[in-house]
């Protein structure tokens, strides 16, 4: 199977043959993948080489002309370090953009803390009006970025993994998909957290939600869930309780219990390999199932 | 893509497009209107280091005009460095962009006209500033967008100071648009001997050393300045450093 990444680089090329509007902004990762697509349209893929405030800045400029740029890198160099460009090039300036990252929270633990960002969707939660998409398959992938390339001038981060479900969901961009029914409480997957939360719940009475997209963070579609019970898992990839202030929302007229799981704050001085990474997080199904089951019974 | 041959004349020709300025915005009205926002009676020139740069691209380079501020194919001009706008103001106030009046509500509370300029809030301005160093990049995107969409002949003009070329954002930017020749940026850089460590060498053999045309001429000289704004530069894009007095301690 391909990755959301792979993906990404395909569906990316042929739309770039479609719509003129399109532009590709890289700063060297991936730009032998779009090579390609460079050579068809070398004046909208660009590669700037690694400077990632120009990276941002560069994508602000093209969206000021009017093109519906796409800027790609690293989740730790396309959100964390040019995050003043994302918030003053992008934003400020009333313009939109796709940013589309790879490596999110913890995809290369052999590379350390420089490249894990389990914090850039928390960062975005400090802006107004972005949507983030966090697809958990490469056909969601590919929904949620040709969404994303048409969705007018907002500003959208769509967040793609090495870390995948192994079936792909049929998801509405913006809602959650209710996956599994039950009465007992209510567990949101976010994304590639969906298998291993299926697995954790199986045999529990409880609902499980799954969102590939989490913001703008569908209040409605969570509070048709939790029924007579509020009681509300979140299990995200990224920082633990990053959604928890937007569930607490949606929930705020009526008495309510939350778990934020996630990515911990505090650094993991270890190397290794995904699933390495995820038990030591407590992210993996058997800790899932212990701490969901505490929580819910 | 516009050779510099074809420049020159555009340039020439612009200058009839411009508008008359209209009755009481010659440059040495500019005081007055500027006077408007800081409730003071008069201003020499001097005390702002942008304001001969300003009046000089508005008044004989750049193709922009009130009714062409939205079209496509217009000249865009980006201040970066957007401290002390009020000459900034004062020149759009002058070309018509800003109703006069509106200037005396400057940095109050519904006044469109900030401390830092907001390109949602004012017609004519290209990009909200203030932070330093986004300028730069905004405008090698705005000319890689324009590249894109076949627009050969709109320039790009990028307003920098020389202590906001301290921002590395500057320095990414710079070399960038030198190795990829975009030839349709261009950069002021208001050089009033402000940046904490200096430039040892120059400002200019920054922009040399990464390929671009470049100028240095004293930035109060309206006739220096609007040589070096129309200098060919086939390929490259074109910096001009304009230098100015230096910066009263306050």
């Amino acid at each position: 199977m391909d990755t959301m990444r792979d993906r990404f680089v395909d569906v990316t090329s042929r739309l770039l043959d479609e719509d003129p509007r399109l532009a590709v902004v890289l700063a060297d990762i991936t730009a032998a993948a779009f090579t390609p697509a460079q050579e068809r349209h070398p004046d909208r893929v660009v590669n700037v080489g690694i400077r990632e405030q120009l990276l941002i800045g560069a994508t602000g400029g093209l969206a000021l002309t009017g093109m519906r740029p796409i800027a790609h890198t690293f989740a730790s160099f396309l959100i964390e370090r040019p995050f003043e460009q994302v918030k003053l090039d992008l934003t400020h300036q009333g313009v939109g953009a796709v940013l589309v990252s790879a490596a999110g929270s913890y995809d290369w633990p052999a590379g350390g803390r420089t490249h894990m960002s389990p914090g850039d969707v928390a960062l975005l939660d400090t802006l107004p009006d972005w949507t983030v998409h966090v697809p958990g398959h490469p056909d969601e992938a590919e929904q949620l970025l040709r969404h994303a390339y048409a969705d007018g001038d907002r500003n959208v981060y769509v967040r793609l993994s090495a870390h995948q479900n192994a079936e792909p969901v049929a998801v509405e961009p913006g809602r959650f998909t209710t996956v599994r029914t039950g009465s007992r409480g209510v567990v949101l997957a976010v994304g590639p957290m969906l298998d291993a939360v299926l697995a954790a719940t199986e045999g529990l009475d409880a609902t499980v939600l799954y969102a590939a997209t989490v913001r703008p963070f569908d209040a409605a579609g969570l509070r048709a869930a939790v029924g007579d019970r509020a009681d509300v898992v979140l299990v995200e990839p990224y920082l633990a309780g990053t959604s928890a202030n937007a569930a607490h929302e949606a929930l705020a007229d009526r008495p309510h219990r939350m778990l934020g799981l996630g990515v911990p704050r505090e650094e993991h001085r270890h190397y290794g390999s995904i699933p390495e990474h995820l038990a030591a997080y407590g992210l993996d199904a058997p800790a899932l199932r212990e701490r969901i089951g505490t929580f819910l019974w | 893509m516009t050779t510099n041959a074809t420049a020159d004349t555009v340039t020439d020709a612009r200058s009839e497009d411009l508008p008359e300025a209209r009755p009481g915005t010659r440059f040495e009205d500019l005081p007055a209107l500027m006077g408007r926002m800081t409730g003071a009676e008069k201003h020499g020139p001097a005390a702002t280091s942008t304001l001969d740069v300003l009046w000089v691209l508005y008044d004989r380079v750049l193709r922009v005009t009130p009714a062409t501020a939205e079209d496509q194919d217009r000249d865009r001009f980006l201040l970066s460095k957007g401290h002390g706008p009020m000459a900034y103001y004062a020149v759009l106030a002058a070309k018509g962009f800003i109703d006069p009046e509106v200037l005396a509500s400057f940095g109050g509370y519904d006044s469109p006209l900030g401390h830092h300029p907001d390109r949602t809030l004012v017609p004519g301005v290209e990009i909200s500033s203030g932070s330093l160093g986004h300028g730069l990049p905004l405008g090698v995107g705005t000319a890689l967008g324009l590249r894109a969409q076949g627009l050969a002949d709109p320039a790009v003009w990028v307003l920098v100071g020389d202590a906001e070329f301290d921002e590395g954002s500057n320095h990414e930017a710079v070399a960038f648009a030198g190795a990829s020749g975009l030839d349709r940026l261009h950069v002021v850089v208001i050089d009033n001997t402000s940046a904490t460590h200096g430039w040892r060498g120059g400002i200019a053999q920054r922009f040399a050393a990464e390929g671009w045309s470049t100028a240095t001429v004293d930035g109060r000289d309206h006739e220096a300045l609007h040589r070096a704004f129309t200098a060919e530069h086939p390929g490259r894009p074109h910096v001009v450093v304009a230098r100015v007095e230096p910066k009263e301690n306050h």
